[in-house]
């Protein structure tokens, strides 16, 4: 107890205000019923392109669809989207970046010209070719996002790695007879995992934003699912009339990618030893 | 090199190799390398300390390096107890690292820093199942007490830790493992004044009570005097001279060895001298000069010292130095 105070009480600002609006985020996610106040999906004939006012405090879209519960309910799937679209590259990005990094030679040559391959395609064309090829929908999204994101991870990972293999730290574990997996997974891996855990919060936000951008394609989420890029093409017809249907999801994107800065941030702050 | 010497190196040499232009490559020139070592014999005994001094970039470090096999040499043999360590692998060579040890010079850069200390001494407790799992906490608490650091330092981490105190750990955690020779490169140049001789007399402390080998590798000669029982001089690569201490500072034989001597400030302003010592910078070890590699800078070089190699040999007795000229010890 005193030590969760202690943790607490030592925890940078950004860490806390990025918990808290994550923390926010992820009951919304976890239980959009509880939270909002209609059914997403229910039509009201009644109340077509309603104003924020007190019964609907977004308003509501051209079927009477509650915009607060919209953008409750799309939570779920965005921070599905910022999750499952990230965890693959961090971990296939982290392995290879870890093992080129140490062991250098021809599998990093290799690496580099891969690298070089897939930087010279602008990420959301060669995303957006992917799904293409594979069909529409999220499974697909996450596959196309996996097979070029990992290589931003390992690229990060191996030039860390790079720096950290000539330390003495290092060489003095190599004197001491260590095993090469516990010198990398022990002394390397721990040491070198900061850039890329704030590189995963920062990630998260982008891939909301590329979740969004090709939900507004009609490449991701399928209507009427709600997601919040889904709901800002929705709403780009009635922007003149109804600015409140695509305001308020993108005001989400905006909060939810702060929340991960925040939190990335922080955690660079927390992860600093010399602190 | 006496028989019975613990740690024996023999004509060691080790080069790295440096890039090389598409130019020079189509032109078909050799690639270029840096000949860090260029041949060293030296010899440790058992419960002995030997000196290592040379300047900056005279190979000290390369030397350390392979002895523990951090660099691989290109030839040459270094043996323990008599047996050639540089090809052992596996278990082998596991068991070749318990026995000899190595403490570095920077105390900011060799501890892990997400370790706690007792967490790092530990770990070389349990890879080499020094000690029962049980014990692993006693025993860790016996390490900081041979160092003289509180045993409420286990719990702490490296940047809580001032140089000396990280040192000490990095002391520690080379005794972890019970080892017969610590290589020491450089171990004190990172600190400050007052707390070098505290590490020092740590090392010889700890020498007494352990019966360890030291190789104490450093460019400061003061300090190769009250630490070393031998000494090694090193210059460009290779041992010029070598001997017992104390002889080799009464009557120096090889021109360099007397101008690092005598290079050495003197706190007595009467004993002060305004002479220039060593005449010019170290040769680059890229293209190092023929014949003697000391010649260029040598106040009596003869014209064969440019063109003969002078071989480290007891030239009309005494101990072996690397030069035509030396005569008979004066001592």
């Amino acid at each position: 107890m005193t030590a969760v105070a202690l943790a607490w009480r030592r925890a940078p600002v950004s860490l806390v205000a990025g918990v808290v609006i994550l923390a926010a985020l992820a009951v919304c996610a976890l239980a959009p019923g509880l939270i909002a106040p209609y059914d997403p999906l229910a039509f009201d004939y009644g109340a077509l392109l309603q104003p924020p006012s007190a019964p609907h405090p977004f308003g509501t879209d051209q079927f009477g669809r509650d915009i607060l519960s919209r953008t409750i309910a799309a939570a779920t799937v965005d921070l599905q989207i910022a999750i499952f679209a990230t965890l693959g590259p961090l971990v296939i990005g982290a392995i290879v970046g870890l093992l080129v990094g140490y062991y250098g030679g021809l599998a990093d040559a290799v690496f580099g010209r891969l690298v070089d391959l897939v930087v010279t395609f602008p990420f959301l064309v060669l995303v957006i070719a992917i799904v293409a090829v594979l069909g529409p929908g999220l499974s697909n999204m996450y596959i196309a996002i996996g097979v070029v994101g990992w290589v931003f991870y390992a690229r990060l990972m191996r030039a860390e790695v790079m720096v950290l293999r000539g330390q003495d730290y290092v060489s003095a574990a190599k004197v001491l007879g260590y095993p090469e997996r516990r010198i990398l997974l022990r002394h390397i891996l721990p040491n070198a995992a900061r850039p890329i855990l704030v590189y995963w919060m920062t990630d998260m936000a982008l891939a909301i934003l590329l979740g969004s951008s090709l939900g507004y394609l009609g490449l991701g989420a399928q209507p009427p699912t709600a997601e919040w890029g889904v709901l800002i093409a929705d709403g780009k017809n009635f922007f003149s009339q109804a600015w409140w249907i695509t305001v308020f999801p993108g005001a989400a994107i905006v909060l939810c990618g702060m929340g991960f800065s925040l939190f990335g941030d922080g955690l660079a702050d927390l992860m600093d030893v010399r602190r | 090199m006496k028989d019975g010497a613990l740690l024996q190196v023999e004509n060691l040499t080790k080069a790295f190799p440096l890039g090389r232009s598409l130019a020079d490559a189509l032109r078909g020139r050799p690639q270029r390398a840096l000949q860090a070592l260029g041949g060293v014999s030296l010899s440790v005994n058992r419960g002995e300390t030997l000196g290592v001094v040379g300047e900056s970039g005279c190979g000290k470090s390369t030397l350390a390096r392979c002895l523990v096999r951090l660099y691989e040499p290109d030839c040459g043999a270094v043996r323990f107890e008599g047996k050639d360590v540089l090809g052992l692998t596996g278990e082998a060579r596991r068991s070749y690292h318990r026995r000899v040890q190595m403490v570095f010079q920077d105390p900011y850069a060799s501890l892990n820093p997400r370790l706690s200390v007792g967490d790092a001494l530990a770990e070389a407790l349990t890879v080499h199942r020094i000690v029962e799992p049980s014990a692993t906490r006693d025993r860790v608490g016996a390490l900081l007490d041979l160092v003289h650091l509180p045993r409420d330092a286990a719990d702490r981490y490296p940047h809580e830790f001032s140089g000396g105190q990280r040192q000490r750990v990095g002391i520690a955690r080379a005794l972890a493992v019970e080892p017969s020779v610590i290589i020491a490169d450089e171990p004190v140049s990172a600190l400050d004044v007052s707390v070098q001789a505290q590490v020092v007399n740590l090392f010889l402390e700890l020498q007494d009570r352990l019966g360890l080998s030291l190789v104490f590798i450093t460019h400061d000669l003061r300090l190769v005097r009250h630490v070393s029982h031998r000494l090694a001089v090193m210059y460009l690569g290779k041992v010029v001279e070598t001997g017992d201490t104390e002889a080799v500072f009464t009557a120096p034989r090889h021109p360099y060895t007397r101008a690092l001597i005598a290079a050495v400030p003197q706190v007595d302003p009467h004993q002060r001298s305004t002479r220039e010592a060593v005449r010019g910078e170290l040769p680059s070890p890229i293209a190092p000069p023929p014949g003697c590699p000391f010649h260029p800078r040598c106040p009596i070089a003869e014209p064969r010292c440019r063109t003969e190699v002078p071989a480290l040999d007891r030239r009309h007795g005494g101990w072996p130095v690397a030069c035509h000229l030396a005569g008979a010890p004066s001592t």
